[in-house]
């Protein structure tokens, strides 16, 4: 038999890797209680504080301005899910495919590391996206959240890059756990919390003030809510008081943050690939 | 002439992580590192194509490593390696594309897949057709006997059946060159016949393929390896034939003995005559095992003498012809299981 070129073995591998992770969803159903139940209770928290700003007899700007800021926190709240894949079952993937003993396997086949991550990648949209999407349906169905909805082919350019420059991210931490393992596991630990305040997952990210807001936008999740933010309430009572950057622009960065995260991850992968194998740490499990 | 895999004055050294003591000071610090550790020393090695070759040595020999490196998943200290004429620092994307691994006691794979999906994932880092690894999948499983279990879930199967899954991972890739790390460790004899004949067949029967073997088990080595390498502490003491080795301390005898437990076996390993010894002891029974190079047959009254002064009882002594093990002990100085 004929060996495969580069392109379909990447492809196979690619599909090979997100295979577990597309048929977990079907096989292991707690997902639905943990991932979408749970998130919407810390979704109410925040909803119910910005329910309680409402007066009596509320007129249409302040039910606009609720709405929005309700609406806000349930997108924020559906990303969450994103961001968590992206932190635990991304970056420090490598570290769990150690302790199993997969790494090496991995490492010795002959497929590209980035289809390997890119594997993960596309297994983790996919699964989340699932999870996400309920969140969202039941989030919206329950708080009982206006959308509107009209410019949905820039929603998707915007979503569908977001998680891009974010899975990016997420591989080039990963390489991180090629050598350092579990020790990097408290980068993970560091940035879960501190990067929902941030990226404003809760809150509109402007309200931290121009300045942060600007190094927050090196988190592909700022700008992508920010932007989701603006294309799902334009009509938000607030006018564009909390509002970043046009949707556009905010897609533009995306675009560029998603190109570079990914060639960091493959210029890191590949040379901490070679300083692992070189330390032994490319099998040595428990470290 | 290409070989298999060729290494040329192969060495491998880990250095070890400083351990952390804030309460000793620098000078009681250095002498808790131990300093590096030298797994591989200056190993040259060449294995042939259509070789079955096996690799034994205790536990911290270097065999791993060494397997490690040829894998391409550890870089060579000093020294150099090839796998099917490719360098291993240089050239691991053509190495890559010709071999695999099964490790003994392996768990890789994801417990919520089923057996046919696993080795089906593997085999796609490869690159083969969906279709083509599919029926060769079921065609090795066919095989292995696990058939019946192609479509249970990973997590549900028993140690000899996720060491038959690991095995026809390694084959469905079709593999020139197949390195086999102690795969029928902790198997029972049925899993462990079904492993050791299909290997053997598949270099037999088909062309250009190559196997290297690292065992624990000297039957196992001594029955399927066409040639055998004794290392420990990561050097090559010896290497040839089975048959060879045997021949290498044919004018020696070895003599195995079951005693009362002894109190200790040093008087015993001073007693001029003998070679090198190993000793087991079995405390279930009560006994210690001995196997006792002789290279002296004159020697053999002073053993029992010094056995006998501790106050121990010889339940048994025959003397046998050489084996693989004897050839180990001669060349180590202990048994395998020590």
């Amino acid at each position: 038999m004929t060996e495969p070129g580069f392109i379909r073995l990447n492809v196979r591998a690619l599909f090979g890797r997100s295979y577990p992770r597309v048929i977990g969803g079907t096989r292991e159903l707690s997902w639905i209680f943990f991932e979408t139940v749970l998130p919407i209770l810390s979704i109410a928290a925040y909803v119910f504080i910005y329910k309680a700003f409402l007066p009596p007899n509320p007129d249409q700007t302040m039910l606009d301005k609720v709405n929005a800021l309700v609406g806000y926190v349930v997108i924020g709240g559906t990303m969450t899910a994103f961001w968590l894949n992206v932190l635990w079952s991304m970056a420090s993937q490598l570290y769990w495919e150690k302790e199993v003993g997969n790494l090496q396997l991995y490492m010795m086949a002959p497929m590209s590391r980035m289809a390997l991550l890119g594997g993960m990648a596309v297994g983790g949209m996919f699964m989340t996206s699932t999870r996400a999407l309920t969140t969202l349906v039941v989030g919206v169905f329950i708080f009982g959240i206006v959308l509107t909805i009209s410019n949905p082919l820039l929603i998707l350019a915007v979503f569908f890059v977001t998680l891009i420059a974010l899975y990016g991210m997420g591989m080039m931490f990963a390489s991180l756990y090629l050598l350092y393992g579990r020790e990097a596991w408290n980068l993970s630990a560091l940035m879960e919390e501190p990067i929902f305040l941030l990226s404003g997952f809760y809150f509109p990210v402007k309200a931290l003030g121009q300045t942060v807001a600007i190094g927050a936008s090196v988190i592909p999740a700022t700008l992508g809510l920010d932007a989701l933010r603006q294309l799902m309430f334009p009509v938000s009572g607030f006018g564009t008081q909390f509002y970043f950057f046009s949707p556009e622009l905010e897609l533009a960065v995306l675009c560029v943050l998603a190109a570079v995260f990914l060639v960091l991850a493959k210029l890191s992968l590949g040379y901490l690939e070679t300083l692992a194998k070189r330390e032994g740490k490319l099998t040595t499990r428990h470290q | 002439m290409t070989y298999a895999t060729e290494t040329r004055d192969l060495t491998r050294i880990f250095k070890r992580k400083p351990k952390r003591n804030l309460l000793k000071r620098k000078s009681a610090k250095k002498k808790e590192n131990g300093g590096p550790v030298t797994a591989l020393d200056h190993v040259n090695l060449t294995i042939k194509e259509g070789e079955l070759f096996g690799l034994l040595g205790p536990n911290g020999a270097g065999k791993t490593t060494l397997i490690k490196v040829l894998c391409t998943l550890l870089l060579p200290t000093s020294g150099s390696a090839y796998v099917a004429g490719f360098d291993v620092s240089k050239e691991v994307n053509q190495i890559r594309r010709k071999i695999n691994m099964v490790s003994g006691g392996e768990t890789s794979g994801y417990g919520l897949l089923t057996t046919r999906e696993n080795i089906w994932m593997f085999s796609q880092f490869y690159g083969i057709p969906s279709k083509v690894a599919k029926e060769r999948i079921d065609e090795l499983m066919h095989t292995f006997g696990l058939y019946d279990k192609k479509n249970v879930k990973v997590r549900t199967l028993s140690t000899g059946e996720r060491q038959k899954m690991n095995m026809i991972r390694g084959f469905v890739t079709d593999p020139e060159i197949l390195f086999l790390d102690e795969p029928t460790l902790g198997l029972d004899v049925n899993a462990s016949r079904t492993i050791r004949e299909y290997v053997m067949n598949w270099v037999r029967k088909r062309e250009h393929k190559t196997v290297l073997l690292t065992t624990h088990y000297m039957m196992e080595a001594e029955m399927m390896c066409d040639r055998v390498a004794i290392i420990d502490r990561g050097r090559i003491l010896a290497l040839d034939t089975p048959a060879n080795l045997k021949r290498m301390i044919r004018k020696e005898s070895t003599v195995q003995l079951e005693v009362d437990t002894l109190k200790s076996t040093a008087p015993i390993g001073g007693i001029k005559g003998i070679g090198n010894f190993s000793s087991k002891d079995d405390i279930a029974h009560g006994t210690t095992n001995l196997t006792i190079i002789v290279e002296d047959e004159s020697a053999i009254s002073d053993i029992m003498s010094a056995i006998t002064a501790q106050g121990s009882r010889i339940r048994s002594m025959r003397k046998t012809d050489p084996t693989l093990e004897d050839v180990f002990i001669s060349m180590v100085g202990k048994g395998l299981e020590e």
